[in-house]
């Protein structure tokens, strides 16, 4: 059988509209993922030890505050420290089009701006995800 | 934003209507509706200004008093904010509503590590009453009202604006804020949660016991149903879960041996605005009713004006788009609209490029202008509760009506809103509900214009608000100035004072109040509270 890929869900920073974060994740789980949601208000580094802890595929921010930039930038340093830089990171939330590219350059494989279907989001994380 | 689903036959005819509520519309009403329902014209529509102010709470709605135009306002540093304020006030707003960066909300100092990279991005950053004194510099404070969207730390700041209009001369008895202080509802959308349950609403008490008797003309609480629905909600859990909240700060200050008409005046309310027109007016006017009923049936209140749900019904947020951002104009006016039909005292928008920035100066006056155009040219002034008597709205009024009882006993037989928050059964309930609206959009169920259908291709760029570096700077500044001017040992002092009243029921307003005027920043008493209370901990809810 195939394994199931297993993601975590994470709020980082400070912002709590967890809306999107909590429909995203009820519907990566119908996807067939198992699903891991951080709660809110987390730091980078609490980020980091749960996907460590729970050994995930993916790592998905959800971030609504304009700070997608400076968190992003923060977690691809952290990741590369701890050695788990080869997990797939892809962020959701409020995201203009402009950044697109300098997320791409940090490191972040997939981008999702709010009202991306969920059945694209969860298409393109199976397609490019190495189970590890 | 289509939130009612739309049955329609091969010719395209609709067979069925149901709203976001559950309710199902009718083709056609008439006066066998309104005898179905139960409608009594005596019991149910009283004069407006009358028990039970279904149909408004002022005899002659905005004939009388216009409403007060508040614009959700504030980013990056208090100057920057204050020059927002002025422009929005010279083009004719009437009120303020002040909008805090996360680290102030989450009670962080600017200089915390925590703060990087959101200090003054989605609201003023606030750390001493040196801030609150440039905000508010040259505000007529008596005669312009201040909301302040704040909650965790609500306390501090209500007395960091009591601090500031003192000093700028205004009596305290003669100036107006609102501070959100809605700490149940971040707990259940918004998340900008602090403290545990339990403390979050002693404080809470505080506020409202102490504005009572210091601060007349201020409002400690404005419950916040909005939040909810942008959550997720049914427009019918927004109103039962307000007043439910609403209920459990009553009793904590009822616990403290207030009676109720002392103090229930100081509640309003922030309710949202978006969907179904019909649906909204029926609500708040089912609402204006049973907020009476509450007050007067639950807990005794004597006094009539006690008995008035007074808000701000706006904003509108969740129903504007990213995609065709122009819409949302239109969309605004309607939910504008849906307001002042439904009696607003206040109201505000959520701006037109507000899924992709912070409001330019252009598109925030937009908002005001929808406002002014709706009182002053489209007739909105005319006359009061326009819609009254229809077959329609009265019928719809009632079926909200006892839906919203419906809600609230579910609540009441948990235990209450402090229950229901601390198992997440609310949350819950909100984010399985997000859930299946977001599939009914995606599935093109509930149709949402140039999202699903009517769509465009391409999308339309935005003018960006842009994020000031050079404003973190600034006001990292600020606050080592502030902390190399004052006197170190009087805040120690204070701070030290502050934390041993915590560990008791003193009412803490009085010493937040003395730290502020010494300058204590809103990071040293939030960590005062936190090692006194700890930290909330979220209920799972996967």
């Amino acid at each position: 059988m195939e394994k199931r890929i297993r993601i975590l869900v994470a709020k980082p920073g400070l912002d709590g509209h967890d809306r999107g974060a909590k429909v995203v994740a009820q519907a990566l789980r119908d996807g067939g993922m198992e699903v891991i949601y951080t709660g809110l208000h987390q730091t980078i580094d609490q980020i980091i030890n749960t996907a460590i802890q729970e050994d995930v595929d993916v790592i998905g921010l959800s971030i609504m505050s304009g700070a997608h930039l400076p968190i992003c930038e923060k977690l691809a340093k952290e990741m590369k420290k701890k050695k788990i830089d080869d997990m797939m990171v892809v962020v959701g939330g409020v995201i203009p089009k402009r950044d697109i590219p300098k997320l791409k350059e940090i490191g972040i494989e997939g981008i999702f701006p709010g009202g991306t279907p969920f059945d694209e989001s969860i298409q393109w994380i199976k397609k490019h995800v190495k189970t590890r | 934003m289509g939130v009612a689903k739309y049955i329609k036959n091969e010719k395209d005819e609709v067979q069925e209507v149901i709203l976001q509520s559950g309710i199902h519309i009718k083709p056609l009403y008439n006066k066998k509706d309104l005898e179905e329902i139960g409608f009594d014209p005596e019991k149910d529509l009283a004069p407006p200004g009358e028990y039970p102010f279904t149909r408004g709470i002022h005899p002659l709605g905005y004939r009388s008093r216009e409403w007060t135009t508040r614009q959700y306002t504030g980013f990056g540093t208090p100057k920057e904010t204050n020059e927002r304020f002025k422009l929005m006030i010279s083009h004719g707003q009437t009120g303020l509503n002040v909008a805090f960066d996360l680290p102030t909300q989450m009670g962080l100092d600017s200089d915390d590590p925590q703060a990087e990279g959101e200090v003054g991005r989605v609201g003023m950053a606030v750390d001493s009453l040196r801030d609150f004194e440039v905000a508010f510099q040259g505000i007529p404070l008596d005669r312009i009202g201040a909301g302040l969207t704040i909650n965790a730390v609500a306390s501090i700041m209500l007395t960091m604006f009591q601090a500031t209009a003192e000093k700028y001369g205004f009596k305290k008895d003669r100036v107006s804020a609102t501070p959100q202080n809605d700490i149940l509802k971040e707990m259940i959308g918004r998340g900008a949660w602090i403290f545990p349950v339990k403390p979050a609403v002693r404080l809470i008490g505080d506020t409202i016991e102490y504005a009572m008797k210091e601060l007349p003309r201020t409002n400690p609480v404005s419950v916040c149903g909005y939040h909810i629905r942008e959550s997720g909600c049914s427009p019918v859990q927004e109103i039962a879960y307000a007043f439910q909240i609403a209920n459990a700060y009553i009793e904590e200050v009822l616990r403290r041996g207030h009676p109720i008409d002392d103090f229930v005046r100081g509640f309003t309310f922030n309710l949202n605005v978006f969907g179904n027109l019909w649906e909204q007016v029926a609500k708040f006017r089912a609402a204006r009713k049973l907020w009476a009923i509450n007050l007067k049936e639950r807990y005794g209140a004597k006094d009539s004006r006690s008995l008035l749900l007074r808000g701000i019904f706006g904003g509108g947020g969740y129903g504007m788009t990213k995609a065709q951002p122009e819409n949302n104009i239109i969309r605004g006016a309607y939910y504008a609209l849906a307001a002042a039909l439904g009696g607003a005292q206040t109201t505000a928008l959520c701006s037109f490029d507000e899924a992709y920035t912070i409001p330019t100066p252009r598109a925030a006056l937009l908002s005001l202008r929808t406002f002014q155009i709706l009182m002053e040219e489209i007739g909105l002034r005319d006359t009061v509760d326009p819609l009254a008597g229809s077959y329609f709205i009265e019928t719809l009024t009632k079926q909200m009506e006892q839906k919203i009882v419906e809600e609230m006993k579910k609540i009441d037989e948990m235990g209450g809103m402090i229950k229901a928050v601390e198992t997440g059964y609310v949350q819950k309930e909100v984010a399985r509900q997000a859930y299946e609206f977001e599939k009914g959009v995606q599935k093109g169920e509930l149709i949402k214009v140039g999202v699903n259908k009517y769509t465009e291709g391409e999308e339309m760029e935005v003018e960006l608000h842009e994020y000031r570096q050079e404003s973190v700077v600034e006001q990292v500044q600020r606050l080592q100035e502030v902390k190399r001017e004052r006197d170190n040992r009087k805040v120690l002092q204070l701070l030290k004072d502050l934390e041993s009243a915590a560990r008791t029921e003193k009412n803490l307003m009085p010493y937040l109040l003395d730290c502020c005027k010494a300058y204590a920043t809103v990071g040293e008493m939030t960590k005062v509270f936190k090692e006194v209370y700890g930290e909330f901990k979220e209920p799972s809810i996967f």
